[in-house]
């Protein structure tokens, strides 16, 4: 990856927040926080490595996406219309009465969306079930999934983290979006999923740690995963809640709150004042 | 002496018939031989996945690979199917309306000598409710193999309700099924037994005794529970003035409750 492409996708990236403090001001509701951590990650994956192609959302070689922390969709949402599965437009409606944008995303609505999620600790299982076909089909594609580490409290994953093992599913790139912070707060305060990365490799799996927003190191990972022959991978992302608005950043209060207006425009402005250094790059 | 077969076994033996088309993959956890699903399994290896003892993952998981053009058949006993799974067959299978269909086997009160653990008697009320979500309960063997067929050929969830006990064949190979339409087994308008399951045969031995009493009991088998056929429910009560329903099931949150709740008018009966 080369300097030029690395700018492109810091702006995809920067677009995205945009997109998400926008999306969540405009509903007045939604989940900044997550959204914000994990927009990095999405970028990387829609800009850089996925073979999907926007005009057909359900062709069948397609790689797969499973927002298994459903509630962060506004991120995929921004990504999906940067790509052009459906208008950027949309964005704006997120969460209305009116709107396919749903709080959390449903396949049967969202151009690009491959599986229904909000519900957590179902999607790395729906995620766990493509792979294996797949497998079945002898089809090449990958399958993506997002989980959050607040989830990861859900026995299902442990669940579906065991099945995928046991069936060798080296074409699933799990993502654990490793931000620290849950509704109620620090995820070892509320409920200690320590030593993940132990537990995660006990599980029979490839973990790679990486920093959530380094482009290199989140391509690297990817790249690194792809090379597995018969383990499914999870690339433990450490990751800032709320990166990329200074007031959001690290704070658990942003989980599920949406920016009033002087905050709407303070994130915004900060937002733009990136994406113009970008642009002077 | 009259030929006795449980539904399940004509669920695992019409898996293996269907089998044919590559689409189908059947998934169990870890109850393969009482759902009878290791039928399927011996044929088609490759297309069966064991998920374990762990039911919410196997739902979630065969939304995925539904979601993919296969049609799976996912399958448990009753009680982890429809109670320990209820979520996962609401949120990843019924909400995306994926092509899941969902083989309950051991339901209702027989599963005698298991314990009141095992026995459900919830499962009709929990799967009805679900939007999107279609429930069959076969009589009898020739029934749970048509059922089996129609859960293949329809498209969306599918909740089949099976059960251990080897019960009476009731019907012979002329026997046409048809999804949504309740079967009216013998004629009369003294009475209307109505029954689903295993207890359409407990209904037909009730129907002779009340013969040998003078009474002539209609008697019909739903085998739909949703959606349920209300015209056939409502021309016996019309017509007989008195319902009996016979169904292996709470009768709170039963199908009884269904048409009752939405249908029934004092003024039809006597």
């Amino acid at each position: 990856m080369d300097e030029k492409r690395l700018n492109e996708l810091r702006k995809y990236s920067t677009i995205i927040r945009r997109h998400i403090i926008e999306a969540v001001y405009n509903a007045k509701s939604g989940h900044p926080g997550g959204s914000l951590s994990s927009a990095d990650i999405m970028t990387v994956l829609y800009f850089n490595e996925m073979r999907v192609d926007p005009k057909n959302p359900a062709w069948e070689d397609r790689d797969r996406f499973v927002l298994s922390k459903g509630h962060c969709s506004p991120a995929l949402y921004a990504a999906l219309a940067e790509k052009g599965f459906f208008p950027v437009e949309e964005l704006s409606k997120f969460r209305h009465i009116d709107s396919f944008l749903e709080g959390h995303p449903s396949m049967r609505y969202v151009p690009g969306v491959d599986m229904s999620t909000g519900s957590l600790g179902q999607g790395i299982s729906a995620a766990v079930g493509m792979a294996i076909a797949g497998k079945l089909d002898k089809k090449d594609y990958y399958v993506y999934a997002m989980l959050g580490d607040g989830e990861i409290q859900e026995g299902q994953v442990w669940e579906a983290l065991m099945a995928a093992s046991h069936y060798k599913l080296n074409n699933l790139i799990a993502f654990l979006d490793y931000n620290h912070l849950q509704i109620d707060g620090n995820i070892t305060e509320v409920m200690s999923p320590e030593p993940v990365i132990d537990k995660i490799r006990a599980f029979g799996w490839n973990v790679i740690t990486i920093d959530g927003h380094d482009f290199m190191q989140i391509s690297n990972a990817v790249c690194e995963a792809k090379k597995s022959k018969d383990k499914p991978t999870m690339i433990i992302a450490e990751t800032i809640k709320g990166k990329g608005v200074s007031f959001m950043e690290n704070k658990a209060d942003w989980h599920g709150s949406p920016p009033n207006k002087e905050q709407r425009d303070q994130a915004i402005a900060e937002l733009d004042a990136i994406l113009a250094g970008l642009e002077g790059e | 002496m009259q030929e006795k077969i449980a539904t399940r076994e004509a669920y695992g033996k019409t898996l293996a018939e269907i089998g044919s088309d590559p689409r189908i993959v059947v998934m169990d956890a870890d109850l393969s031989k009482s759902t009878k699903t290791d039928i399927f399994k011996k044929k088609y290896p490759e297309r069966f996945f064991n998920m374990g003892i762990a039911e919410a993952n196997m739902m979630a998981a065969a939304a995925g690979i539904a979601s993919c053009g296969k049609v799976v058949f996912a399958s448990t006993f009753a009680m982890f199917a429809s109670g320990r799974a209820f979520e996962q067959v609401r949120n990843s299978i019924c909400y995306p309306q994926l092509n899941v269909k969902i083989g309950a086997s051991h339901s209702g009160l027989t599963v005698g000598e298991d314990g009141a653990s095992h026995q459900t008697i919830e499962d009709i009320a929990l799967m009805r409710v679900i939007p999107n979500m279609t429930v069959v309960s076969p009589a009898d063997a020739v029934e749970a193999r048509h059922a089996t067929i129609a859960a293949y050929k329809t498209p969306g969830p599918f909740y089949l309700r099976l059960t251990r006990l080897a019960v009476p064949v009731i019907f012979d190979e002329s026997y046409k099924f048809e999804l949504g339409k309740g079967v009216t087994l013998r004629e009369g308008n003294d009475v209307a037994i109505i029954a689903t399951g295993l207890m359409v045969s407990k209904a037909i031995e009730a129907a002779d005794i009340l013969k040998r009493e003078g009474i002539n009991a209609r008697l019909i088998n739903i085998h739909t529970i949703k959606p349920i056929d209300r015209d056939i429910i409502i021309k016996a009560a019309t017509e007989t003035g008195a319902i009996v329903t016979c169904e292996e099931h709470n009768i709170i949150g039963g199908w009884v409750v269904l048409w009752l709740r939405f249908w029934w008018k004092p003024a039809l009966f006597r």
